[in-house]
């Protein structure tokens, strides 16, 4: 019996895993696929947001602001990449966009988020030469940053299993019976009893939601597309840049560095079926080329190395759905987890703490709490701790990913980690082997060997990305052929 | 170990290794070749099949056996090779002491390559030459924004070919091809031979950008489809590859509706073209060429950099190994001279040359003929294909030199010769590099140097 069972392993899932696992208490994290941030935590624009155009009063005013200031000390506890950078809206000379860049800030100010500016074009074009010259004015949001999604939520679940809270992959939650007192819950890799349940679903928490007989929650999932460019155009950008909405209040196309130094182009807006599994459409990319164009006029879209495509997990409610649920008490709700989701993740999990008090979960400090976390990223080292880094462990001479120059080190030592990757991408989203210019073509096969190896698994066991993923399908005529001779030979 | 080398040689694919040799044989002393793989000889390793060598050794060889004969020379002759080596950078080092002065006693700077392996850590190591052979990477689904959903089983047709030479294992069982560059077509072959079903071969351009022989052995001689003017739409599969949908372009490239062709799959291969491998070459400063994404070099393959020099799929994307030999040599033989001290090429009269109609970019980008003996030769690419036409030279409008071409394609590299003789009596400092139709004009036809080009009588 577990104290709480939370069921999804995405940034708000592992937040609320690493927050609880402070106290005394049991906690387990069941996630459907075979690694964690594997929902729109994978496939988002990366941001911490400044907190101004959330609508005044709401839930995700106040956690979006909380949840970046906690994510300055989480990130440089658990050393996860995060970068503070300003935002700027962007308005023409029309006086539509002047207005609302104007009814932004007083939001903004509302909402209490810190050193709001509306600038003139020579001061915006000062602050960040890369935009459009052609604006009139800007909203300058000095207090949000970008962070690395994936490591941030992979770092807050490995700290929370590294402090007694388990997490369970390929457990897709099919069934939650109520008992007197207790829940069962039925996954796809057990049945597991839980006094409390907590719903981190992201993409599929209203679904999650109707399995305890919850109603009122429809969720209606938006995508969104993206182009990644390469590091030559992220470095000409040095601030997150958003347009002002159009005529139907969509917030528009963002242009934004990442924290890996590149540049990322997106997201549209339309409604999708699927949780999770959106693709891309040339008409659509076509459409972010001259969005991005009109935002930072010197994007080169020669240089795109990748293209994805991201949902945003909406609900008919506008706000986020935080609280226990009316119809299922000790059943918690963290749904609707849209943007500002990433931003606001933390302060969601302290909400999630208080509500278990409110419900009458009785919580202890731990004695002993691992709080801070250290990677090796051989590439930003200096000269001295790199050879100081390879006198260590010869294997971080070894440089596997030449685009951005990951060693065997990093990723055997990723490999080795309390939440144990097993596909290609999850070392991606690990290490960085893969994300550059030439996307794994020349490191994929050699992720794909040393994954086999430290797992003492065959590589055709080792998949690209989730459960079925498969990237063999067999061994070569000449491979069999030497098989079926060893075995004739036995 | 030592640290200090005549000539330090950045990868050891064919390119490196060539220009190793000829570094040696030149008289360098101490030349070294930092390879990143377990063993030398670069892509050749993966390119198991026949065709390479034809020209320069006049026989058939595999691609390992092509890079064996000059792994087994570089050995003989003494070229010290550093494998399982990854460098990191070359930046240009303080001024070398003096047996590193130019024969005109100016001071040269040494270059710096810091590498890494596990064996020593990083290591700083000093190059009188330093010659960037870095080879070339496949363009990825990205850079081609093939739509649809992202499944496992799309693959650049390179990391397959490694897939099941190297390591032994199929990629897929019914395959797509889209591009049709040459180590697409070979893998259409490949996998075919292996047992799987190639359903098509796609080319968004009206033309094949693979060699004839390919097309001809390769996709004809196993009845696979080429579709010209064709790309693929979409990609479906959540998991792994399942459909994938091919739809044919107009004249502007881009798809007509209700074109589209179905395809039940499981892989998708990429065989959409090249890119010089220049992180390190930019990272140095040295100056690019947007056209070939290699660096800008002189009639001796020396960068902008004094003392650099680049050859082979870094500096352009060639079609055969044997050119990437006969450039490589040339630029082991002037890092030789150069670490020698000898004449940098600097001073003296420099002829830039200009791209004119139909080609699309040239290398060496200049020529200096102080460094010219007899001939320069220059490679190119045209932009499409073209039948009865002549390269021409061009000293303004005066054509100083012809080259009748009965078919011309741009899957196939260009080369001419130029003589010495002829670039003398240029009359500005630009010469351009033209196609036009053939005349029958009074310009005598050059001599050609390659024996597999027609020549006028």
């Amino acid at each position: 019996m577990y104290d709480v069972l939370i069921i999804g392993c995405g940034i708000v899932g592992a937040a609320a895993a690493y927050q609880l696992s402070r106290y005394q208490l049991s906690v387990c994290v069941c996630e459907r696929y075979n690694d964690v941030a594997n929902g729109c935590t994978k496939a988002n624009t990366a941001i911490l947001h400044a907190g101004f155009d959330c609508p005044v009063g709401s839930l995700e005013a106040r956690l979006n602001l909380r949840g970046i200031e906690l994510a300055k000390e989480i990130c440089e506890k658990l050393d996860v990449e995060r970068i503070s950078m300003p935002t700027f809206i962007i308005a023409y000379d029309n006086p539509r966009e002047l207005q609302y860049i104007e009814e932004l800030y007083r939001r903004g100010v509302s909402n209490g988020v810190q050193g709001l500016r509306i600038v003139d074009r020579d001061e915006a074009l000062c602050l960040e030469p890369a935009l459009n010259p052609n604006i009139k004015a800007a909203l300058y949001a000095p207090g949000s940053g970008i962070v690395n999604p994936w490591e941030y939520c992979i770092a807050m679940a490995e700290t929370a299993v590294i402090n007694g809270a388990q997490v369970k992959l390929e457990s897709e939650v099919t069934a939650i019976e109520k008992k007197d007192g207790y829940f069962v819950v039925t996954t796809t890799s057990g049945v597991y009893e839980a006094r409390y349940v907590v719903n981190a679903g992201g993409g599929w928490s209203a679904q999650v939601y109707e399995l305890v007989g919850g109603h009122g929650l429809h969720q209606t999932n938006f995508a969104g597309q993206y182009f990644v460019l390469d590091k030559s155009q992220g470095e000409k950008l040095h601030s997150i840049i958003f347009p002002c909405p159009d005529e139907h209040g969509f917030k528009g196309i963002c242009v934004t560095p990442t924290v890996h130094g590149n540049l990322l182009v997106g997201p549209d807006c339309y409604e999708a079926a699927d949780g999770d599994h959106v693709g891309t459409d040339p008409s659509t990319l076509e459409n972010l080329k001259a969005e991005g164009h009109r935002s930072m006029p010197g994007i080169d879209f020669r240089e795109v190395i990748h293209e994805y495509a991201g949902v945003r997990p909406n609900t008919q409610i506008p706000d986020f759905v935080i609280g226990e649920a009316p119809e299922c008490p000790h059943f918690i709700n963290l749904a609707g987890i849209k943007s500002p989701g990433l931003s606001s993740a933390p302060a969601i999990a302290e909400e999630l703490e208080t509500i278990l008090r409110g419900c009458g979960l009785e919580m202890k400090r731990k004695e002993q709490f691992v709080d801070s976390r250290k990677r090796i990223r051989f590439r930003s080292l200096d000269e001295e701790a790199k050879r100081e880094a390879i006198r260590k462990n010869s294997l971080y001479g070894r440089i596997i990913c030449r685009c951005e120059t990951v060693t065997e080190g990093e990723i055997v030592e990723a490999i080795h980690r309390p939440i144990v990757p097993r596909s290609v991408d999850a070392i991606k989203r690990r290490c960085n082997a893969g994300m550059g210019r030439c996307q794994g073509g020349f490191c994929g096969p050699r992720v794909h060997e040393i994954l086999a190896r430290e797992l003492g698994v065959s590589q055709q066991e080792i998949l690209m990305d989730e459960q079925g993923s498969f990237l063999l399908t067999s061994v070569i005529k000449e491979q069999q052929e030497e098989e079926t001779a060893n075995e004739n030979r036995v | 170990m030592r640290t200090e080398y005549d000539v330090i040689i950045v990868g050891g694919g064919p390119a490196g290794l060539a220009a190793a040799c000829s570094a040696k044989e030149t008289g360098a002393e101490h030349v070294l070749v930092i390879e990143r793989d377990k063993e030398a000889g670069g892509i050749l390793n993966q390119c198991i099949h026949n065709g390479f060598g034809l020209h320069y050794f006049k026989e058939e060889l595999t691609g390992p056996e092509y890079a064996a004969r000059f792994v087994k020379k570089a050995k003989s002759l003494g070229v010290s090779v550093m494998l399982d080596t990854m460098v990191l950078s070359v930046e240009r080092g303080g001024v070398s002491a003096s047996d590193g002065a130019g024969a005109s006693g100016e001071e040269r700077p040494w270059h710096v390559v810091t590498a890494c392996n596990t064996a020593y850590g990083l290591v700083r190591l000093t190059g009188k030459a330093v010659v960037l052979a870095m080879g070339c990477r496949e363009r990825p689904r990205g850079a081609v924004a093939i739509p649809g959903d992202r499944p496992a089983g799309i693959f650049t047709a390179g990391t397959a070919q490694r897939y099941m030479n190297i390591e032994g294992f199929m990629v897929g069982r019914r395959v797509v091809i889209l591009g049709s560059g040459d180590i697409g077509l070979i893998m259409a072959r490949r996998m075919t031979l292996e047992g799987a079903k190639v359903l098509a071969c796609v080319e968004l351009m009206p033309y094949c950008n693979g060699l004839n022989r390919n097309i001809v052995q390769c996709l004809n001689d196993y009845g696979i489809p080429l579709y010209l003017s064709h790309t693929v739409t979409n990609v479906e599969g959540l998991q792994r590859v399942e459909r994938v949908t091919v739809s044919q372009v107009g004249s502007d490239r881009k798809p007509i509706q209700g074109t589209e062709i179905i395809f039940d799959c499981d892989t998708l291969l990429l065989s959409v073209g090249l890119i010089p491998e220049n992180e390190l070459t930019k990272q140095a400063g040295i100056p690019l060429d947007p056209a070939t994404r290699g660096a800008v070099v002189h009639e001796n393959m020396e960068t902008k950099e004094p003392g650099v020099f680049s050859c082979g799929n870094v500096v352009h994307v060639h079609d055969l190994v044997d050119f990437v030999t006969a450039e490589s040599q040339r630029a082991g033989k002037a890092a030789a001279e150069y670490a020698a001290g000898g004449s940098c090429g600097a001073g003296g009269r420099e002829l830039s040359l200009k791209k004119g109609d139909h080609i699309t970019y040239t290398v060496p980008q200049s020529i200096r003929l102080k460094n010219v003996e007899k001939n320069v030769e220059v490679s190119f690419r045209v932009n499409e294909i073209l039948k009865d036409m002549e390269i021409q030279v061009l000293d303004n409008d005066k054509i100083i030199c012809r080259y009748p071409r009965e078919y011309m394609a741009p899957g196939e590299m260009e080369h001419v010769a130029v003589p010495r003789v002829l670039l003398e009596k240029a009359s500005g400092d630009t010469l351009c590099v033209s196609v036009a139709p053939r005349k029958t004009d009074q310009v005598p036809a050059c001599p050609e140097r390659n024996e597999n080009k027609e020549v006028l009588p």
